[in-house]
């Protein structure tokens, strides 16, 4: 699965590698895949075979590592509506396959859902389950849980209305929906749903916290994560921004959006609830990866889930009960004062309250938030959290907005540009001990890579001006760097190859919201392109180019 | 009101209202004109790289890295020779220089650009475009590529029919006169109408200027190598 297991640790176990001898790691082999968006997805190994999807038009590749130089084993191009690209807000990424009963599931941009056959490449089935022309796309990487293929959708800048989808993985028909706007029914609340905060229990609050009938375009899309406790027999995700990002036409706390869940995977029904960000008024989706581990709390082993949230803060969750423990800021904070634990609920700072026509400047985190999708990693050795994430605050004006089916539904002219320090890019070596850093690298760039932890104590990550890095997770001290042939926006994986050797992959291939200036060949003179990405991303094209590739690395 | 203007979902803020109601008393007239093809305008295959069309032997074109001076290129039959003060029809007319070709309207026409300018927020170009016109999840209108070309009747037809790769289709929402009104102020965004029609900046996010990345909190950004090194806490 694209995060490593089902607690989303990204933690491999493999030694071989290591801080000792990592400086001499060498190319092995590279795989061109002759696409050109932001290459966000991990390969994934299965015995002797990578696979990996491609970003959009989404082809699927089986290459078989069994052989002296790697060979295509086989090769699937789904039928795909080209128009897609049109309506996917921040590049045409996808973020990753998932393995389960020797079939490979994924996604893609136009919305179909796939089963192949990992031996043969053959379609087993394919089914679509949104719609482009209403700005619907899917980019998430699935989940299978208990024989089910769990999927979302994004859009929250289109004006979509979220859910999360389970289908059945034998037939791809749809066991049930659970939307994040709209009544109870829809959103899978019934008699199980015990939220921890007064602010999540009511009846229907996915339609009375919003004016008339605005939920229906409310966004809360899924876009993000899913992690899943066996135990406790929970599923795990966040949902997107409410739309429009202009709060003005939305007064209510906009349930579900911006937010957690916890689900039974075999029925949908909500078990809890939390919301990071009620009636978020900067972009701020709750979708980052929600890492599930277990810690001694007051001389209590409790189940916690750690969330860093693109709102600014750490937070570290009770999983059976929606509990917040600790809620800490990891980035530079202007739009909130904290979080009350008594109430759950985020304290926005007054002076950074948007209003119509009027530009209110240094917001930080931005849009992107503190961190965007690129995921941590949390090593049981260290017990630390690797976070990749940027720096960046941003200006925000909001203007009028109109809703136009399969267009954008903004309302909000923004920019964006570095934060305190003036780089735009952290990795943040984070003690959930402490609930404080304990070691902090900057880059030039938002480091929108995903991070690796190794039991060799060895932390991967890749820059959008083409380094592809190993340091060491105890310190973070460089140890190691490869020159690669564009940005990386990718998640690295370590693997143990047929010939029972260590191999860390990654793909290279600028993009996603932070590279579409280059990859999608936007304006360096408008500084509002892009979702206002453009204004802190004007030199990127001075360091990289699109590109496509998969870069295999191994000790000589 | 059509059915589309009643279902309106939410009631956002007065401009936003005005837009709406003005966009839903839009859709109630007739579409009025079909656009000049390339072929009516005169255009032939050869024309997209030499000179005035028509003419035989035609110089070649000046190629310059800027494009500010589109008044002066050859070749720009939209332009050149420009059209009368003041013209408001939407109707496409006769070029001037008598060689029975249709011009497209309003694109030396600074009202149209400025109200150019207005559509382009009211009907979300702006969403996928970007304010500046940029680009983002549309592609930009700044630099030099246009996908289907920088004619003004290219722009007219990918406004109204749509484009395969996402645009769109404005055909129910606004009339023949409002395209080319955007059509001309998309096209200034692209520097190729006269420099004296172009409207002033907006000047609400006007510390929007190109200064590179920055940092209000400490100083413009240093161009200095970034210091990767770890930073250790207490």
């Amino acid at each position: 699965m694209p995060a490593k297991d089902y607690a989303s640790t990204r933690y491999s176990g493999l030694t071989e590698i290591n801080v000792t001898n990592v400086a001499s790691l060498a190319v092995a082999w590279q795989w061109p895949t002759g696409r050109m968006p932001g290459h966000e997805a991990p390969p994934l190994v299965i015995g002797s075979v990578l696979y990996f999807v491609t970003p959009f038009p989404n082809e699927l590749f089986a290459l078989e590592l069994a052989s002296a130089q790697p060979t295509v084993k086989w090769h699937y191009a789904p039928p795909v509506l080209m128009g897609a690209a049109g309506v996917a807000c921040c590049d045409q990424v996808n973020r990753g396959i998932v393995y389960d009963g020797g079939r490979i599931f994924f996604n893609t941009l136009d919305n179909q859902t796939i089963a192949v056959d990992a031996e043969s490449g053959a379609e087993i089935w394919r089914v679509r389950l949104g719609d482009i022309n209403r700005g619907e796309t899917m980019t998430m990487a699935p989940l299978v849980v208990k024989g089910k293929v769990l999927v979302g959708n994004s859009g929250g800048e289109l004006g979509v209305r979220g859910w999360l989808t389970a289908l059945d993985a034998a037939s791809g028909e749809i066991a049930w929906r659970a939307f994040s706007t709209g009544p109870d029914a829809d959103v899978l609340i019934g008699p199980d749903y015990d939220p921890h905060y007064e602010q999540e229990r009511g009846t229907d609050l996915g339609v009375t916290s919003w004016p008339g009938e605005a939920w229906r375009i409310g966004g809360g899309t899924v876009w993000g994560w899913l992690s899943y406790d066996p135990e406790l027999d929970l599923v795990y995700y966040g949902t997107s921004n409410p739309g429009p990002w202009n709060p003005d036409v939305r007064p209510g706390d906009n349930k579900w959006t911006s937010g957690i869940f916890a689900r039974d995977p075999d029925t949908g029904f909500a078990r809890w609830f939390y919301q990071l960000s009620p009636h978020d008024t900067f972009d701020y989706d709750g979708v980052n990866e929600n890492v599930l581990i277990e810690r001694e709390i007051a001389g209590r082993m409790r189940r916690v889930l750690l969330h860093p949230d693109r709102n600014g803060y750490i937070y570290e969750i009770d999983r059976a009960s929606g509990e917040v423990l600790a809620a800490k800021p990891y980035v530079h904070i202007t739009t909130s004062t904290g979080v009350d634990l008594a109430t759950g609920r985020l304290q926005h700072a007054p002076e950074k309250s948007p209003e119509l026509g009027k530009v209110i400047r240094d917001i930080c985190p931005s849009a992107a938030g503190g961190k965007d999708w690129q995921p941590s990693s949390y090593s049981p050795r260290t017990r630390l959290l690797y976070i990749p994430h940027q720096n960046l605050c941003t200006d925000w004006e909001v203007t009028g907005v109109n809703y136009i089916a399969g267009t954008p539904y903004l309302g909000v002219n923004s920019t964006m540009y570095a934060g305190p320090g003036g780089h735009r890019g952290e990795l943040t070596a984070w003690d959930p001990e402490s609930g404080a850093p304990v070691w902090r690298l900057t880059e030039r760039f938002p480091v929108w890579s995903g991070t690796l932890v190794t039991a060799g104590d060895v932390v991967f990550y890749g820059t959008m001006d083409r380094r592809f890095k190993a340091v060491d997770a105890r310190t973070g001290e460089h140890l190691w760097e490869h020159e690669t042939s564009s940005g990386i926006v990718g998640q690295p994986i370590a693997y143990r190859g047929p010939d029972g050797k260590q191999y860390v992959a990654v793909f290279a291939g600028v993009g996603g919201w932070a590279g579409a200036i280059v990859s999608q060949g936007l304006s360096p003179e408008d500084p509002t392109a892009g979702g206002g990405f453009v204004g802190a991303m004007q030199d990127l094209p001075q360091y990289t180019g699109a590109g496509g590739e998969l870069y295999v690395f191994a000790l000589p | 009101m059509s059915l589309r203007c009643r279902r309106g979902l939410v009631r956002p803020a007065a401009v936003a209202t005005l837009a709406f109601a003005v966009g839903c008393e839009r859709e109630q007239r007739a579409f009025r004109a079909t656009p000049p093809s390339p072929v009516e305008q005169g255009l032939q295959a050869g024309d997209l790289r030499a000179g005035p069309p028509g003419t035989a032997a035609a110089a070649p074109e000046r190629l310059t890295p800027e494009r500010v001076d589109v008044e002066t290129r050859p070749g720009r039959d939209d332009l050149a020779p420009r059209p009368t003060p003041g013209q408001l029809s939407d109707q496409p007319r006769l070029a001037a220089d008598g060689s029975g070709r249709a011009e497209a309207p309003f694109q030396a026409n600074r009202w149209a650009v400025a109200e150019g300018k207005r559509l382009y927020e009211w009907f979300n170009c702006a969403g996928c475009h970007a304010p500046g016109g940029g680009g983002g999840m549309g592609p930009s209108f700044m630099d030099a590529q246009w996908r289907y070309g920088d004619a003004a009747p290219s722009v007219f037809a990918s406004i109204v029919e749509g484009r395969p790769q996402g645009m769109p289709s404005f055909r129910e929402r606004l009339h023949s006169g409002d395209v080319w009104k955007l059509v001309a102020y998309v096209r200034t965004l692209g520097r190729l109408t006269p420099k004296d029609v172009w409207p002033a900046r907006g000047d609400e996010m006007a510390e929007l200027q190109l200064e590179g990345p920055r940092s209000r909190s400490s100083g413009p950004a240093s161009a200095a190598e970034p210091a990767s090194q770890p930073e250790l806490t207490p």
